[in-house]
């Protein structure tokens, strides 16, 4: 479009710019808020420049935490985030995938009841099924361990649903000449299927990371030993104290906010390459 | 290299669908035999039948001595060049075309070696690292065919494989195609709606409707003794003309019309043996007006109306009309251009 309004221009870049502001101006609060003393944060105002205790902070959340909060070090708990949501992520994309492709592929006996089944329980999130899962768990004697961490929310109606979406589209003939080539099922699935589904893989996967970094009530719940605490209730911890030290919490926010913007800008290169050439 | 047998093939859907009802054929070793017919004649259906990707409900099908009816298409030893080419988007040129073998286990070497030649063949080396999509339709197409040639089946099977392209290359294609069997002598089952292509590549044709065979033949035969009334009007543009016995009566046969086989009440007329000027043979004479004319360059076609007569028809004669339309135009017919058929029946009387 090439149009000369000068006011319009002026009009949408305001709005555009308040709008960034709005979204950027909290993480900047946060970043500069690690890098003040507790006394200075305190007093009064908000302080908007840095302050000096920055290096000092950061060493502190990494290294030891706030035990008396029930905080273990960041690093464990940064640590115990990325396993868990690392497992989910895969656990989730790789079995959505076979489902989606036993779904999409195969003719056996009520299939389109077990895709409903599937479909339905999209609508139970874990908060729904957080006691009786709890139960589950807890009498396989996974309570404290990765496995009760990432196991319960790894089936994902969504994925499955969009992989089977995508295999769809498809052409049938493109099962037709494997076979023809004498491609078998998994060797379709591997050669070719897998392939073409890349920029959809890298798609659910920056979202499933994101899902499973973000896990709160569920690591809340399973996990007593503190070796196992994960980034995102170490926080809800630290805040839940008397009195907070909140440049301590800021640093662990700013640090448990990094590993998920990682994973986009690392994944962004596969969207960008499955965007600009379209299959045909 | 095999032969094909076809006995008594038959394809139902659920819900009582006959898709094809009954085909025996016997496809020899090295021959090219087209199934050309209407779309919904179940010729699709059939050449899918043939490569495994339909199972067969009843009948037998054999490659070769072997009885394939139950055999994955991998084991048919079977190639298929799809109408949508159904090359694979992510691998190179090269892999498409290796794909196949080394499934089968072949050695690199040897994939190379099979690749390089097919590539060769179809004129695709230069193509050979790129991806599909960056290939035009044609170069596409080559490339559907080298997957299928390095193979080297006992068959090729073809699903309408020209059809995705533009004419002019559609017939560079078609004549490739033909050049490229006549020189490799594998059996091969084409499949086309169009019945040029059907003509000018078949050794055989076979000529599907409904999901049974109208008649089989090569391409002359059928064209010169059509069996049916639906394959005269299939084979040959513009169609053939239907006129019933009784109206060239009544126009004055001059008796020409007396010596028909029994049965017949409607006879064929292909466009071209409808003369404009009166032949020295003796001949019908029949008065229309030209409602209608397309000039093709070489020829034109002359869409009339009979004197009398609301039947559509078409003459083909090579350059102008002689007359503007609306005006009356009269032609000539020779005994030996008349094809007889029974309406009823729609099967050929005689002849």
């Amino acid at each position: 479009m090439v149009e000369n309004r000068p006011w319009a221009n002026l009009i949408a870049h305001i709005v555009l710019i308040s709008g960034v502001a709005l979204v950027v101006f909290p993480v900047y609060v946060a970043i500069i808020a690690s890098t003040h003393s507790l006394s200075g944060l305190l007093q009064g105002t908000l302080p908007l420049l840095p302050g000096g205790h920055g290096i000092e902070n950061y060493t502190r959340m990494w290294q030891s935490g706030v035990s008396n909060a029930g905080a273990p070090p960041a690093a464990l708990m940064l640590w115990n985030s990325f396993i868990m949501a690392m497992a989910i992520t895969v656990g989730k994309l790789s079995i959505s995938l076979l489902s989606a492709f036993a779904i999409v592929y195969f003719r056996f006996r009520f299939r389109m009841f077990f895709f409903w089944v599937i479909f339905v329980t999209l609508m139970l999130p874990v908060e729904v099924r957080i006691i009786p899962t709890f139960k589950v768990v807890a009498d396989l004697k996974m309570l404290n361990s990765f496995a009760g961490l990432s196991i319960p929310l790894i089936a994902s109606a969504t994925a499955t649903f969009l992989f089977r979406q995508f295999f769809m589209t498809i052409p049938e003939e493109m099962l037709e000449a494997a076979r023809v080539d004498g491609a078998g099922p998994l060797k379709f699935f591997k050669d070719i299927l897998m392939p073409l589904s890349v920029t959809n893989i890298a798609a659910l996967f920056v979202i499933m990371f994101i899902y499973g970094w973000n896990q709160y009530l569920w690591p809340l719940i399973i996990t007593t030993d503190p070796d196992y605490y994960t980034i995102v209730m170490g926080i809800q911890r630290m805040t839940s104290e008397e009195n907070p030290q909140w440049q301590l919490v800021m640093a662990a926010v700013v640090m448990a906010a990094l590993p998920p913007v990682l994973v986009i800008l690392f994944m962004q290169r596969l969207f960008v390459k499955g965007l600009t050439e379209t299959e045909k | 290299m095999a032969s094909i047998t076809l006995e008594g093939l038959k394809k139902t859907y659920s819900g009582d669908v006959h898709a094809v009802k009954g085909i025996d054929l016997q496809i020899e070793d090295g021959e090219f035999v087209v199934l050309v017919g209407p779309s919904g004649c179940g010729k699709s259906t059939l050449l899918r039948m043939v490569a495994g990707l339909e199972t067969i409900t009843e009948g037998t099908l054999k490659i070769g001595d072997r009885v394939v009816n139950k055999l994955e298409p991998a084991e048919r030893d079977i190639a298929m060049v799809f109408q949508n080419y159904a090359l694979y988007p992510h691998m190179t040129v090269y892999n498409n075309l290796a794909y196949g073998l080394k499934n089968r286990g072949f050695n690199k070497e040897d994939i190379e070696k099979r690749v390089r030649i097919a590539a060769k063949m179809l004129e695709i080396e230069e193509f050979l690292e790129r991806k599909p999509r960056k290939l035009s339709g044609g170069q596409r197409q080559r490339v559907a065919m080298g997957r299928a040639l390095v193979r080297d089946p006992a068959a090729f099977l073809f699903d309408e494989p020209l059809s995705n392209l533009d004419a002019k290359l559609r017939v560079q294609m078609r004549v490739e195609i033909k050049q490229l069997q006549r020189r490799l002598k594998t059996t091969s089952l084409y499949v086309t709606h169009d019945q040029l292509e059907a003509m000018t590549l078949g050794d055989r044709l076979v000529v599907l409707n409904a999901g049974q065979i109208e008649q089989v033949g090569t391409p002359m035969d059928i064209y010169a003794r059509p069996a049916s009334m639906f394959v005269a009007g299939f084979i040959g543009s513009p169609a053939m003309n239907m006129l019933p016995v009784d109206y060239l009566n009544e126009q004055g046969a001059n008796g020409l019309l007396d010596n028909l086989p029994d049965g017949t009440d409607v006879v064929g007329i292909r466009p071209d043996d409808m003369h404009l000027t009166p032949p020295t043979a003796p001949h019908l004479i029949v008065d229309s007006t030209l409602a209608l004319f397309e000039a093709a360059g070489a020829e034109s076609h002359l869409y009339v109306t009979l004197a009398d007569s609301d039947q559509p028809t078409v003459i083909r004669v090579s350059g102008q009309p002689p007359v503007a339309e609306g005006e009356t135009l009269r032609f000539f017919v020779t005994r030996d251009a008349l094809h007889p058929f029974n309406s009823a029946t729609g099967k050929r009387t005689g002849d």
